[in-house]
């Protein structure tokens, strides 16, 4: 029994020196990489980026990429449901490549890869350069990852079914006595618990696909999420005989999309150089006004 | 006699301790137990805060002021687990009786309500339970029919009580089975008829069998509750999913899985000592 004993204390011993030596390693690998991140923050020269893939723009966004954000389908072969994002159709799609092509990549250069919404603002290594997919920049989000100047302002708007009492609201306070639903994490659901705080409990579904065959089966009377969103929901036919009943007013400044980055990517700084540049000489709001332009007005619910 | 008795649970008490403790009783061996047990764990939590990247790991999911914040809400919504299972089960226990006493009725006549009882059986633990509640939760509102529930808690309930009461109906079987035919035959003898047989004589021995088998299948409808959350209602899970969106700090799933464990495993212990006591009592 004694040479057991003495065994695991053997062991013990030799776990812990091991356990204080690989901790060493690291701070030492730590060391001498980090200078070599802040150096090549100076410099946005296409040979000089730090990418997921060397020489390619990896970019990423979610699994089916709805209109209007995506357009011009799928083209045969394609892994990706509604459309594919790398036909450069659609609002996002469109803004995605002209920032590409800022940075000097053409679009044999481009890779996109699918990124779920809930996924891609949790902290930690990315398989993206960025992910462009209608995300709010909210001080908790930028806390785990790195956000973009906006390339977009955002209201969250309102859809329901036609017909339906909830319909006939033209405020806020309207809608305490209803049942809404909204896709978890999002900014839409945020602005149910903060701004509209209805009487109900609020129903939360893990993809938007859900959200929509709740309204559609009547098991909810109200979808909050964004406008251009909504307006494709109901144009679409994707909610059955559905409406937009009105748009809701930021609160606590303009909320904005932003392109998502690993926390502390240089990349970041070169993309805001590129959007700086594309809203300079027009570009930007010639893709939003030929992707968005008609899914921009509804009624404001103050 | 008093005396006795003190002795021989003494002795109980020290064969289980030994059971624990891995020898025979004695001081010597607890304190090699004890010694043991403390350079083990002295190992491994030397092993766990020392790995690289344990920082990391303790601030990601076990983030006291996260914890301290999200778990009464996760709690106040755990509220919603416990009524359902707690509902579910009454339904599934009663259904689970029905099929399993159904699929051991005897003679040709009953040969149909044999097949479907097994059919049932059959269908019902042979798919995926978040299939059928995306199936029946999207699904059956969605056809719009009058007169049709659309509360997703009506519909998680109804996909629970089908797929256990499956299995519930299989383990009440096993206990109807075991129940050795003379019973039943000495019963007939007395002048019972075949229901009162089944109730008076086999029924009550079956079910004392199943008891622990039944309690697994508790537990596990007890974790499955958080299924609910798929279509849509804020249960323990989803309250605890949407705190991690909000913050990117997962202590709030350990918090979730705290709260289930402090209702799981006391069950679970309990389920073991009604097995060791029935192997008692058998012996």
């Amino acid at each position: 029994m004694r040479t057991l004993a003495t065994l695991l204390l053997a062991l013990a011993l030799a776990v812990a020196a091991a356990g204080c030596g690989s901790d060493d390693d690291d701070d030492n690998a730590a060391a001498t990489t980090a200078p070599a991140t802040t150096a090549a923050a100076d410099d946005c020269a296409k040979e000089s980026l730090e990418l997921v893939e060397a020489g390619r723009l990896t970019m990423g966004t979610d699994n089916p990429a709805f209109p209007p954000w995506f357009e011009g389908g799928t083209p045969e072969g394609s892994d990706w449901e509604i459309n594919d994002p790398s036909t450069g159709e659609g609002f996002e799609s469109a803004v995605a490549y002209a920032v590409a092509g800022q940075l000097g990549f053409d679009e044999s250069e481009v890779d996109w890869v699918v990124v779920p919404f809930n996924n891609s603002f949790r902290p930690g290594d990315k398989s993206f350069d960025f992910d462009i997919n209608q995300i709010s920049v909210t001080d908790e989000r930028d806390r785990a990852v790195d956000f973009s100047d906006s390339y977009y302002e955002v209201n969250q708007a309102l859809v329901a079914l036609e017909g339906t009492p909830i319909t006939e609201s033209t405020a806020l306070a309207d809608l305490a006595q209803y049942r809404l639903g909204a896709q978890v994490g999002t900014t839409s659901l945020d602005y149910i618990h903060d701004n509209i705080q209805p009487g109900p409990d609020p129903r939360v579904y893990d993809t938007s696909n859900d959200v929509v065959a709740a309204l559609n089966g009547s098991q909810i009377d109200g979808i909050v999420v964004d406008l251009p969103t909504a307006f494709f929901l109901v144009g679409s036919g994707e909610v059955e005989n559905g409406t937009v009943v009105g748009q809701f007013p930021s609160t606590g400044g303009q909320e904005h999309f932003g392109m998502l980055f690993e926390e502390g990517n240089p990349l970041r700084d070169c993309v805001n150089e590129a959007l700086a540049a594309l809203k300079d000489d027009g570009t930007l709001e010639e893709i939003q006004e030929r992707w968005l332009a008609e899914n921009t007005s509804a009624p404001v619910l103050e | 006699m008093a005396r006795r008795e003190h002795q021989r649970s003494r002795a109980r008490i020290s064969s289980r301790a030994s059971r624990i403790l891995g020898g025979p009783g004695g001081g010597r061996s607890l304190a090699i137990a004890a010694a043991s047990t403390f350079v083990v764990f002295g190992v491994l939590a030397l092993l766990v805060r020392s790995s690289p990247g344990w920082e990391e790991v303790r601030e990601a999911f076990f983030y006291g002021p996260e914890f301290r914040e999200s778990f009464p809400d996760i709690l106040e919504r755990f509220g919603t687990n416990v009524q359902l299972f707690l509902l579910a089960e009454v339904f599934i226990l009663v259904w689970g009786l029905v099929l399993a006493v159904l699929r051991s009725l005897p003679g040709p006549v009953f040969f149909p309500l044999r097949f479907l009882s097994a059919a049932y059986t059959d269908v019902f633990r042979g798919i995926p339970t978040i299939l059928l509640i995306f199936l029946l939760g999207f699904g059956v509102p969605a056809l719009q029919l009058t007169g049709v529930p659309k509360s997703q808690f009506f519909w998680a309930t109804v996909s629970l009580v089908l797929v256990y009461s499956a299995y519930v109906a299989e383990v009440y079987r096993a206990g109807i089975e075991s129940v050795h035919p003379s019973q039943e035959a000495a019963a007939r003898s007395l002048g019972l008829n075949r229901a009162q047989a089944l109730r008076h004589v086999v029924l009550p021995q079956a079910i004392r069998r199943v008891v622990p088998p039944l309690l697994n299948d508790f537990i596990g409808l007890q974790k499955d509750t958080a299924l609910v959350a798929l279509l849509g209602v804020v249960e323990a899970f989803r309250q605890s999913q949407i705190e991690v969106a909000g913050s990117f700090n997962y202590t709030p799933y350990v918090a979730t899985a705290l709260i289930f464990l402090a209702l799981t495993i006391p069950l679970t212990r309990f389920t073991d000592w009604l097995i060791a006591r029935e192997r008692r009592r058998r012996r």
